[in-house]
């Protein structure tokens, strides 16, 4: 048998080769494109299809309930929803910090983190670190009978809050 | 062309210092280096170093162990994939079961290869146990080797059986009442053994928690280590033994 193949191999011409080099070539490819689709229907496995996050957009409330001074907290989606001088705005709960959530102060107005004290204030610009941006601001919308609706996948630019 | 290049890249992996930390022996073209591919490898060192020829013939075995043990493979790679969907709690687990049918890709392809590859699993551990039994490979020296394949056989009819109630539905429910009913019958032991199968009196959420423990941990664990043992042992005691070979000295068997 290994004869036989050395005595092939003697005849064959430079640049051809042996039935079994050619069979063992073939043999390594297919394991290679079985491993390549194992791998790639595991990968399309692995990804969730469905999510059961809460939704990013939700409603919350008029106009008429946010007047100046007022600051509500949601607590499920970790937003906060002000009642400014420019306006209704939404920001995060979150903390720029470290991803902990942030809480009311109870003696002065104010926003703080409990887990490395860091401070907002209601505009949600750090008072005190180590935070080290901002909490940003999120997308509100409101239809023609003033309901609002929060969007917390959009973030907008500081200052833009909803004219009343 | 491109076979010049695959083997100055082959010759250039096989020289780089990386390689030759993890394997130390050359290429297997020799005796000696054919025989260091297996000492030297955990994985393979269980087996022997040779074996003869006519052992592999598939009508030796019948390849019955290893077709056993191939669909024990794809059992772990599957249950591992089936257990990033799953959680073993009341109902999510029906859900989770739903959600692998219908929503996540592949899942029915992976859900389906499991339980096919359980019933192979099965099936072929019983027919290998046919094959050695009607081969008398279970006599000395492999007298041992027998019972740890018994004991082999008996974690997998319980992994199948723990198997049975993780999708949390009718089926599953009323075959493990039946099943822990049956297991309440035993003498002295029945009741007690039961309640603590079930973790109560009655198959709830403590029975769901406790099988799938039992199913994707405990007897995965002991079914590894058996197998360990059933491998090496094939080598220790000689290799695979097939049909009985003729000996005209001593023939007769009552």
């Amino acid at each position: 048998m290994l004869d036989e193949t050395a005595d092939n191999l003697s005849e064959l011409t430079s640049g051809e080769e042996s039935r079994r080099q050619f069979l063992t070539k073939l043999g390594l490819g297919a394991c290679a494109v079985t491993g390549l689709g194992a791998a790639l229907t595991v990968a399309d496995f692995l990804e969730p299809k469905v999510l059961f996050e809460p939704p990013t957009s939700f409603r919350a409330g008029t106009i008429a309930d946010f007047p100046e001074g007022t600051v509500r907290f949601n607590q499920e989606q970790k937003v906060y929803i002000v009642g400014g001088a420019a306006g209704i705005f939404a920001m995060s709960a979150v903390c720029t910090h470290l991803g902990c959530i942030t809480r009311p102060m109870s003696g002065e107005p104010g926003i703080a983190c409990p887990c490395h004290g860091s401070k907002f204030d209601l505009e949600g610009n750090v008072t005190h670190g180590p935070a080290p941006h901002p909490l940003p601001w999120l997308e509100v919308k409101a239809d023609a009978a003033g309901n609002l609706t929060v969007d917390t996948s959009v973030v907008i630019p500081h200052g833009k809050a909803l004219k009343a | 062309m491109s076979s010049l290049t695959l083997s100055t890249l082959t010759a250039w992996v096989r020289n780089s210092a990386v390689y030759r930390s993890i394997i130390r022996h050359g290429v297997a073209d020799t005796n000696r280096n054919r025989s260091l591919v297996i000492f030297e490898n955990l994985f393979l060192h269980v087996h022997p170093v040779k074996v003869r020829e006519k052992t592999l013939k598939f009508t030796h075995t019948f390849w019955l162990g290893g077709i056993t043990m191939v669909a024990t493979f794809v059992l772990f790679a599957t249950g591992i994939l089936l257990m990033f969907y799953y959680h073993p709690s009341v109902p999510q687990a029906y859900r989770d079961m739903k959600e692998l049918m219908f929503v996540v890709d592949n899942g029915v392809f992976y859900r389906n290869m499991h339980r096919w590859a359980a019933h192979l699993m099965v099936l072929g551990a019983m027919l290998h146990m046919l094959r050695v039994f009607y081969h008398r490979a279970y006599r000395p020296p492999r007298q041992f080797n027998w019972v740890v394949g018994v004991v082999l056989l008996l974690i997998t009819l319980l992994l199948s059986y723990t198997g049975y109630l993780l999708p949390w539905d009718q089926l599953a429910f009323w075959g493990v009442s039946v099943g822990t009913n049956m297991a309440k019958e035993a003498p002295l032991i029945g009741k007690p053994l039961r309640f603590l199968l079930l973790g109560g009196n009655i198959v709830s959420e403590n029975a769901l928690l406790r099988f799938y423990v039992l199913h994707c941990v405990v007897l995965p664990a002991v079914l590894m280590l058996f197998i360990s043992v059933h491998i090496w042992r094939i080598r220790k005691d000689g290799g695979v033994q097939g049909p009985p070979e003729k000996d005209p000295g001593e023939e007769v068997e009552p």
